[in-house]
């Protein structure tokens, strides 16, 4: 428990000082993106504010107690979200043609969200157990896929592509991190090669539409091109110094598409040009750096594979957030952690944080 | 297990570097981009970002057409020019406001209200403030164009409905799209202020009628001109509906009814065409496409005779008499009723506890099938009915397709009621009363069927015993003229019944028209034989008791519903029609005449436009129940 000096000696001040310092940068530019507009009931900034209030208070619980218990319920979790993943399917809430809510009073969030976590939790405790010498065989890799699919399915039911892609992403990094034969690899994928064009036919037609304008934009251009071309705008025409806080014009005028969730990057690299974008994309960089360094740190199995899902989890949402909003990846309606605005992908983010730190003050502990 | 533990760690460490190497790329890709986008790109991108130039503006696509079975166009689209402004390049010169409003004829003021009134809208969109505004106010607006930046004439196109409210429940209407209809496409390519089809035909074929819309990528200038298009994508027009229906059919069908409310349906019966729908009272379609004013939508809803309603789909009625055609059928084939059987009526029939009476205060004395179907003696079928039982007139009806959805292509079809022994133990808990099949064989009491029910029910008398889909629309065709589609006659069942039932059938109703004392036979026509069956549903209880005479002088809404179902010619039938005039009184009477005007105009031998003694001299035709 936290009251043991070790633990507070080993703190990981460091990381907390990282994340406090970039939520701080995400509610400074929420603030400057928002607060002109004509909004109805608390401003985005202030809402933001309070989810942020609450996750820390999450992200200091998780890391409190100690994360070797966190494998009894792994499942536990696991199983949660996927209930409420059902949950949604059945009752949840329609907003903009998806269904990823849940309602419960004024309150509502998306189990998505913490579908990434409890994942992540559920794969350590599977990869707990070590391989044999030469790896993981593709029977032992049998129960992890299904664990990965089963949300992923439900998550791209709703639909929400980039959540699905996330989870594929943290599943297939964290079989990097641990062994897997390189006879199981080759069979993946083979396997996946001939997958790939039936789960093209799974895909709704605006995703497809997205991703084929992804590599041609030209397809698209009153969709998908046009956000693009405009959140590519906006990101140039910040130029080295940017046009200054509260000065963009792309984001004030409402140019840009989900302003404050998914292009949130275009619009502080409007305001903050260059330099801005270089800073925040090295806060990033560290961010993710410590997180692996706690990773390979790591006194045992679980605690290595669920800072590194939870490392592996932030590398994607920025790398393919940002490539989004840049141009180079598809719109895939990823957003970016602790800055796009959105309770429940900020708490998530922060329960991360809180293993992250869990995981790094007791590297010296057993 | 530490020790392991330890060691299999050792896996971890050295993928760090991996790890790190990839994540050193991956952020030195997004460097690059970011170095790319911001400095290298970053003068022309900033010139792009300021004034926003980059618009995108909206070509609607082309809606389909809807052309009835002859190729006569039912709906089109009719240009029109609007007048928009956008406010961000207004605000600039404060002198084109007051400008506007002197060539559009309205008040400043007003204008500005409108443009403050939009919520929720993408920079640099335009608002409307005028639409359909005249050739005149166009030429002006353009030869003034260098002194109005931001106010844009473009060519519109609205619904035009060219018959007015003619079939309007069928044909249907469009109108701009809101929430419910967003959730309902999702994903699909509709944006606020598109229009979609709301009801009849243009929503059922909203696919096909919708065609793609496209826009352009535009560059504009200070002044909002349009400077060079970047991208664009060419709307794709929507394909033209040819309907089953036959305009003429459904005019004159239309105008039989003058002021009465009804619902008919005239139907092919050898592939079950629907070629012509009346629902009455109807309203205008075009109401719709424009905005509704909220007065007009309050009077279509508050209506006390529901205009709204498709009534051919959703209106349920008893069948009345027409439903003796059932009873007889089931009754012959069943082979507890035949030709010879014959009952006496005496104008009242003492059942149970309670006396039932025929319409004819005198009776009909003892009589045939063939003559009861004639006179539509009630007496005669209520001993028929407790000859063949409940549960067999049941099984009949159903097979005709009573008391189900026929599967027209409209939603919230009724499907009506066929009582049977185990449906009232199902409904009410209590056994049938053998009481209650009297009322059933003449087709009042529990059964309710809607009138293309009964137009289909007539239609399966005529030929032979086959149930078809009813059908609304032929073919789809591209605006090139290529068929996408054609829609074949689908058998949806088939009735057993022997050719001797049917002979004696045809020629039973051929004699409600034909021979002396038919309940219909002053509808026949002189030229084209034709056989029916006339009806009355019960509106309330109490109607029975009421004398003949009296039904004029009671309250309309009390008065009963006339029915007239009927095909023609006889032989080889080619149309079939179910009549319905709400509270008209006797299906003779009432319902009868219309049928006349119908198939006189099917087979072209319209009579002279009646005049109002016509009615008076036909003979009071008699009418059962």
């Amino acid at each position: 428990m936290l009251i043991d000096r070790r633990l507070l000696i080993h703190f990981d001040w460091p990381l907390l000082g990282l994340v406090l310092l970039i939520a701080s940068v995400g509610l400074i530019n929420l603030y400057s993106n928002t607060v002109s507009m004509e909004a109805v009931g608390t401003p985005a900034y202030l809402k933001q504010f309070s989810w942020l209030l609450i996750g820390l208070a999450v992200m200091v619980t998780i890391a409190s107690v100690e994360y070797r218990h966190y494998s009894d319920f792994a499942y536990f979790a696991y199983g949660a979200a996927i209930l409420s993943l059902i949950l949604v399917w059945a009752f949840g809430m329609t907003t903009s043609g998806a269904q990823r809510w849940i309602r419960i009073g004024t309150f509502s969030f998306q189990p998505s969200e913490f579908c990434k976590i409890s994942l992540i939790l559920a794969l350590a405790k599977i990869f707990r157990r070590p391989p044999s010498r030469e790896g993981y065989s593709l029977r032992e890799l049998f129960l992890p896929f299904l664990l990965l699919l089963l949300p992923t399915l439900l998550i791209l039911k709703q639909p929400d592509l980039g959540t699905a892609i996330i989870l594929f992403m943290i599943f297939l990094s964290v079989l990097l991190f641990v062994k897997v034969r390189w006879s199981s690899w080759f069979i993946m994928v083979a396997a996946g090669g001939l997958i790939l064009p039936l789960l093209w036919t799974f895909l709704k037609e605006y995703q497809k539409r997205r991703i084929l304008t992804f590599l041609n934009p030209d397809l698209d251009p009153l969709g998908a091109g046009y956000h693009v071309i405009q959140s590519k705008i906006a990101v140039g025409s910040g130029g080295i110094l940017g046009k200054g806080l509260m000065q963009g014009t792309q984001c004030k005028l409402g140019f840009l598409p989900e302003q404050q969730t998914d292009f949130i990057f275009s619009a502080f690299a409007e305001e903050w040009g260059l330099i801005g974008g270089l800073a925040l994309l090295a806060l990033y960089g560290l961010l993710i750096w410590w997180g692996l360094r706690i990773a390979v740190q790591a006194k045992d199995r679980f605690g290595a594979i669920l800072s590194f899902g939870v490392t592996a989890m932030l590398f994607w949402h920025v790398f393919i957030n940002i490539g989004m909003v840049l141009g180079i990846m598809p719109v895939a309606g990823i957003p970016l952690p602790l800055l796009s605005y959105g309770g429940s992908f900020l708490v998530s983010t922060l329960m991360g944080v809180g293993i992250l730190l869990n995981v790094s003050m007791r590297r010296y502990l057993f | 297990m530490v020790e392991l533990n330890a060691q299999k760690l050792e896996d971890f460490k050295g993928r760090y570097k991996l790890f790190l190497t990839i994540l050193v790329l991956a952020f030195v890709i997004l460097v690059i981009r970011l170095w790319q986008l911001e400095v290298v790109r970053g003068t022309e991108l900033l010139r792009l970002s300021e004034n926003n130039r980059i618009r995108l503006r909206e070509t609607r696509a082309e809606r389909g057409m809807l052309l009835d079975h002859n190729g006569e166009i039912l709906a089109h689209n009719r240009p029109y020019f609007e007048v928009s402004l956008v406010p961000e390049d207004v605000k600039g010169s404060p002198e084109v406001l007051p400008l506007v409003g002197e060539i559009l004829k309205m008040d400043p003021d007003e204008i500005e209200e409108k443009l403050r009134h939009v919520k929720r809208r993408p920079p640099f969109q335009p608002v409307k403030v005028k639409t359909d505004i005249d050739w005149t106010e166009v030429a002006i607006l353009e030869s003034n164009r260098v002194y109005l930046p931001g106010v844009i004439t473009e060519v519109r196109s609205t619904r035009a409905y060219n018959y007015g409210s003619l079939a309007a429940h069928l044909i249907g209407y469009i109108g701009e799209v809101d929430e419910n209809d967003l959730k309902k496409t999702n994903g699909g390519s509709y944006r606020m202020g598109s229009t979609i089809g709301k009801y009849g035909v243009e929503s059922q074929w909203e696919d096909d009628l919708k065609g793609m819309d496209g826009g352009r990528q535009i560059e504009v200038d200070a002044l909002g001109r349009e400077m060079k298009p970047l991208r664009s994508v060419e709307p794709y027009p929507g394909n033209n509906l040819y309907l089953t229906l036959d305009l003429g059919l459904q005019r004159a069908a239309e105008e039989a009814y003058q002021d009465k409310n009804g619902a008919l349906v005239a139907m092919d019966p050898k592939t079950g065409r629907v070629l012509a729908m009346v629902s009455k009272p109807a309203f205008d379609p075009s109401l719709f496409a424009g905005n509704i004013s909220s007065e007009e939508w309050k009077a279509l809803q508050g209506n006390p005779f529901h205009p709204l309603q498709n009534k051919c789909t959703q209106g349920l009625y008893p069948p009345g008499s027409t439903f003796k055609i059932i009873t007889a059928i089931a009754g012959l084939e069943s082979g507890l009723l035949t030709p010879k059987t014959a009952f006496p009526c005496v104008g009242t029939y003492f059942y149970g506890n309670r006396n039932f009476r025929c319409w004819k205060e005198g009776g009909h004395g003892t009589i045939d099938l063939h003559r009861a179907l004639v006179t539509s003696c009630d007496i005669y079928f209520y001993q028929a009915g407790l000859k063949v039982g409940v549960d067999r007139i049941a099984k009949y009806a159903s097979e005709f397709g009573l008391g189900k959805k026929t599967g027209v292509p409209f939603p919230h079809e009724k499907s009506g009621i066929v009582p049977s022994t185990s449906w009232k133990m199902n409904t009410y808990g209590v056994p049938w009363y053998s009481g209650e099949t009297l009322s059933f064989a003449v087709g009042q009491g529990y059964v309710n069927v809607t009138p293309i029910q009964l137009a289909r029910m007539i239609s399966a008398v005529a030929n032979g015993g086959t149930l078809f889909l009813p059908q609304v629309v032929e073919k789809v065709e591209s605006t090139s003229g290529k068929v996408l589609r054609q829609y074949s006659p689908v058998e949806v069942g088939t009735v057993e019944v022997s050719q001797a039932t049917l002979d004696f059938m045809r020629s039973a109703l051929r004699g409600v028209l034909h021979e002396p004392g038919g309940t219909a036979a002053g509808s026949a026509l002189k030229e084209v034989e034709m056989a029916g069956k006339t009806g009355t549903a019960q509106v309330i209880k109490l109607a029975k008791d009421f004398k003949r005479g009296d039904m004029n002088r009671m309250p309309l809404k009390f008065r009963d519903h006339a029915w007239f179902v009927a095909y023609a010619p006889v032989v080889d039938p080619q149309i079939a029609v179910a009549v319905l005039v709400e509270h008209g009184g006797f299906g003779a009477s009432a319902a009868a005449p219309i049928a006349k005007k119908v198939m006189a105009r099917y087979f072209g031998i319209d009579s002279p436009p009646p005049m109002k003694e016509m009615e008076i001299e036909e003979p009071d035709a008699p009418e059962g129940d």
